[in-house]
């Protein structure tokens, strides 16, 4: 499983954490503090995977972020990279071109759109579409006067 | 009056911003507000007022009081307010905040809503931070979303599943039926989650491993749907069809297929056909490829198979993309044990990527490479290791030296090239080695005898160029000590010719003791060789007796005992001096002094004062009384004694009296040290048939290192010909069968032939070996095979 999911700029500033496991507010800034030093030093054309602890970190950078996520031993660190890409193209076409701003801006929605493709770690949904239209149907569900819920049924 | 910010406003405050202390005001600002907010009655903005929290908290600051806002915000019936709510909970809360425990209700009756995104809410919240109490109350509920919903809700609902079985174990059992039938289903979402749900019980469970077995036709089926199928739109990832699945089934399956022979050819011709086919030129097609090879690899595999694998894993290798050569590696370094053969093919290769440039590869290389030496290429491959550790990043250089001296030692073509391999080792890298490599290569060159005039003038070369690496000075000194007699010879068989007076030695001895770069320990090497020379020199005896005089009252208490002693030595017992600073006796190998590691460390740090139980031993010829003395004066201090000085450096012959058995643990630690006549390995007779007998000898070569020697021989009227062995071992054991000595028998025993055969056997398991037989004799081909469960040890 994927144990977290960070993005940050090159300065270190963090966009968008998610975490797939119980860790303390101290932990947590101590893994986000390790994986910027880690990773922003690196080199342009070094690999993409970096051992760190038991996990196995794998990272990309697209414009002026790092998506950067920590995998168990048996993950496949390839794969890892696709699972990656898959999210920025699904931000990519939600926001339409999309660039940090917006996932500053909307860090909301980016975490929306992170929870329909993965889940406890694991991806969810491997359809792209899929995806999409569940984004727009919820969105669509918060707009309209449907919010205004009746009773639930049972 | 308070300032009241829609969340994007804020944003832009807080980023516009210019210092530190600016962000902080605006934030404690927003912060009151949003306070003031929550304790305000519904007003349609809260979901955008917790957001605005949320915001905050990612910043870094506190946002704990929040907490109740989510629990509030969860319970709401709007769907805009409960999204947020949910958000904030899975941010703000976890299983160890008590507030989370007040969720537990909302996710049950959102479970149940009537609307699937609220329903998802629930799940995702659940699967995210539900506690252990949380997940055993929900259980049931989510095994029946994941029988009876759409196929969004199942899907969620296996993750949902999984996150569950991790959190309580035993609920295992109570998914396991429902993620069968899931297998059934078409959505690739839900899919998805089931192969992660059985890989989950599975990995658990090895019973309900067992009954997944059954599935693994159905595996196959699916698949090979994808593998075969035409474009789909949908799942298509560079011309693969939904990568993420294939991934993961091909995981299920390694599962399911190892150690079980049924499942693993149920599943061979499918893995051979997505080896085959899939496309490799982008890295989606990889990781499919990577996945296929390790789940080759580690299931029953017919050996095609598995050749096909490993070429897979040498095709990565010459790969552009680095990340394809770096899980290259890695997967070879998991079969490099069992398979050795195959990945030896590929060594060229991994051996240029010790030149990469990027670290991570660098280090697989590394490790790759070391365990890649071998008898066969120890010189070519030392030749690139040594030209890596000079330039190699420091984090690295430890584990290369250990790793050369290990490969060194293991596999020396010769005793010089040995001794240079270490030297070059100390001389790059002399930092960076472990601490016992010093002793381990004083006894190294002690026992190479005919190379003592080598070393010495090859160390103290290097002494004059560089005093710097501590390892290398305190060999050198020690050797100039021991061998300075033969450097101010001047003549030496493997080096060129060099003047060396005596005054240079004493130079370049002082030197180390004076310098600020040296160790308190190399100080004391230098002034102990230095101390040593007194009795190997001629002209300049003056000058050692007034450095030995200086260091008398030298602020380094170490420094300033030795020296007294030494002084001692000069004046009260100089006719003792000779035979104390006389040649050290050769020291067994594999002696309980001499092992690797710790141990080593403990008998280094003893061996030298144990010397004087053996000078007590030794010299049965001084009187008791004076003994005892030389016991007082020689306490503490790393002199060597020496044996008999009559003797020299041939080992004498030990009066082995009762008070060479007092003393205790320190003889014990000297027990290798006697000179014992070395006892013969005992061969055991493992083969005798046709007038053909096998004899085999084994000898410990460290703790999961053993050398078998196996001796043929001939007994009949004829002689024999293309006489081979061939040995299999254990699955965990590494086996290296070195070069025979030949492979005709002669006739009626007239000569033998040996071979020796290099085991590993790290998981100490229960040591078989497997020999096979094949020779010709009088125009016929035989062959036999024989089983050796007990190997004799030395």
């Amino acid at each position: 499983m994927i144990r977290f999911l960070l993005l940050f700029s090159r300065q270190g500033k963090l966009r968008l954490q998610k975490w797939f496991t119980p860790l303390t507010d101290r932990e947590k800034k101590k893994v986000i503090r390790d994986m910027t030093m880690l990773v922003l030093p690196r080199p342009p054309r070094s690999s993409n995977f970096v051992q760190w602890r038991d996990l196995k970190i794998v990272y990309k950078r697209y414009a002026s972020l790092y998506f950067c996520a920590g995998l168990e031993q048996h993950d496949n660190e390839l794969l890892a990279l696709e699972v990656l890409h898959r999210y920025v193209e699904l931000l990519d076409k939600y926001f339409g071109n999309v660039c940090e701003l917006d996932i500053i801006f909307n860090f909301e929605k980016a975490y929306f759109i992170l929870d329909e493709f993965l889940m406890g770690g694991e991806i969810l949904e491997t359809s792209k579409l899929a995806v999409g239209a569940t984004m727009e149907e919820a969105d669509t569900l918060q707009e309209t006067m449907e919010e205004y819920m009746s009773k639930p049924a049972y | 009056c308070v300032l009241h910010l829609p969340l994007q406003e804020m944003i832009r405050a807080i980023r516009s911003a210019r210092t530190q202390c600016e962000e902080r005001g605006v934030i404690q600002r927003e912060c009151a507000a949003i306070r003031a907010q929550f304790r305000q009655a519904d007003n349609g903005g809260r979901s955008h007022n917790l957001a605005k929290l949320l915001y905050v908290h990612m910043l870094g600051y506190p946002a704990h009081f929040g907490q109740m806002e989510c629990v509030r915000m969860i319970a709401s019936p709007r769907y805009s307010e409960k999204r947020v709510g949910y958000l904030g909970a899975m941010m703000l809360l976890d299983e160890k905040q008590d507030a989370s425990l007040l969720i537990t209700n909302s996710i049950k009756n959102d479970l149940s809503h009537s609307n699937q995104y609220v329903q998802s809410l629930a799940l995702c919240t659940l699967a995210c931070m539900g506690s252990a109490e949380m997940c055993r109350d929900l259980a049931p509920e989510i095994d029946r979303l994941l029988r009876a919903s759409n196929s969004y809700i199942k899907k969620k609902a296996a993750l949902c599943a999984v996150h569950i079985v991790r959190k309580v174990h035993d609920l295992g059992e109570l998914f396991a039926p429902a993620a069968r039938s899931l297998l059934a289903e078409k959505n690739h979402g839900v899919l998805h989650g089931a192969v992660v749900l059985i890989t989950e019980l599975c990995e658990r469970n090895p019973e309900t491993l067992e009954r997944f077995r059954k599935t693994v036709p159905d595996l196959v089926q699916i698949m090979k749907g994808l593998v075969i199928s035409g474009y789909s739109p949908e799942h298509d990832v560079a011309g693969i069809s939904d990568p993420f699945l294939q991934v993961r089934i091909l995981r299920l399956l390694r599962i399911l297929g190892r150690n079980n022979e049924a499942a693993s050819d149920a599943m061979n011709d499918l893995l051979a056909q997505v080896a085959t086919n899939t496309d490799s030129t982008k890295t989606v097609g990889n990781a499919v490829l990577y996945e296929t090879v390790l789940t080759v690899l580690d299931i029953k595999s017919e050996s095609g198979l598995r050749v096909l694998a490993v070429n897979i894993l040498g095709r990565f290798l010459l790969n552009n993309d680095r990340n394809i050569r770096y899980i290259a590696m890695t997967s070879l370094q998991r079969i490099v044990g069992t398979d050795h053969n195959a990945v030896q093919r590929h060594r060229g290769t991994i051996v240029d990527c010790l030149k990469d440039q990027d670290a991570s590869v660098k280090r697989r290389a590394l490790e790759l490479s070391l365990a890649l030496v071998s008898a066969t290429n120890i010189r070519s491959m030392m030749k690139e290791l040594l030209l890596f550790l000079s330039s190699c990043p420091l984090e690295l250089r430890a584990q290369a030296a250990s790793g050369i001296f290990n490969a060194a030692e293991r596999y020396a073509p010769s005793q010089r090239w040995h001794i240079d391999t270490i030297l070059h080792v100390l001389t790059t890298a002399g930092g960076d080695v472990r601490d016992e490599t010093v002793p381990n290569l004083i006894q190294l060159i002690t026992n190479t005898s005919e190379l003592h005039c080598y070393t010495v003038h090859k160390l103290y070369r290097a002494l004059l160029s560089d005093i710097s690496q501590q390892s290398l000075v305190q060999v050198a000194c020690w050797c100039i000590g021991e061998y300075g007699d033969l450097l101010l010879r001047g003549e030496c068989q493997e080096t060129e010719p060099v003047q060396v007076t005596e005054d240079d030695v004493l130079d370049a001895l002082e030197t180390v003791l004076q310098s600020h770069m040296s160790a308190p320990a190399t100080r004391g090497f230098a002034l102990t060789a230095t101390m040593k020379l007194s009795t190997r020199i001629t002209d300049n005896v003056d000058r050692i007796r007034s450095i030995v005089s200086i260091y008398g009252s030298c602020i380094d208490v170490e420094l300033q005992q030795r020296a007294v002693e030494y002084n001692a030595l000069f004046k009260k017992y100089d006719h003792m001096r000779a035979a104390v600073l006389e040649r050290m006796p050769v020291i067994e190998k594999n002696s309980p002094g001499h092992t690797n590691g710790e141990s080593t460390r403990e008998a280094v740090k003893e061996v030298q004062p144990a010397k004087v139980k053996q000078a007590e031993t030794l010299l049965p010829q001084q009187p008791a009384s004076q003994v005892c003395d030389l016991l007082d004066l020689l306490g503490g201090s790393e002199e060597p004694l020496q044996p008999n000085p009559a003797v020299g450096s041939t080992l004498p012959v030990l009066p082995v009296s009762t008070s060479s058995t007092a003393g205790g643990d320190l003889l014990d630690l000297l027990g290798g040290l006697e000179p014992t006549p070395l006892t013969p390995a005992p061969t055991v007779t493992v083969y005798e048939k046709g007038g053909v007998t096998l004899t085999l000898s084994s000898e410990k070569q460290s703790d999961s290192g053993l050398t078998v020697t196996l001796t043929a021989c001939n007994s009949t009227d004829s002689d024999i010909s293309s006489f081979t062995l061939q040995a299999a071992v254990p699955k965990s054991v590494q086996l290296h069968m070195k070069a025979p000595s030949g492979d005709s028998l002669p006739a009626r025993g007239a000569a033998k032939v040996t071979q020796m055969v290099a085991l590993s056997n790290p998981n100490k398991v229960n040591l078989k070996m497997r020999i096979r037989i094949s020779y010709t004799s009088q125009g016929s081909a035989f062959q036999d095979t024989v089983q050796v469960d007990s190997f004799p040890e030395h």
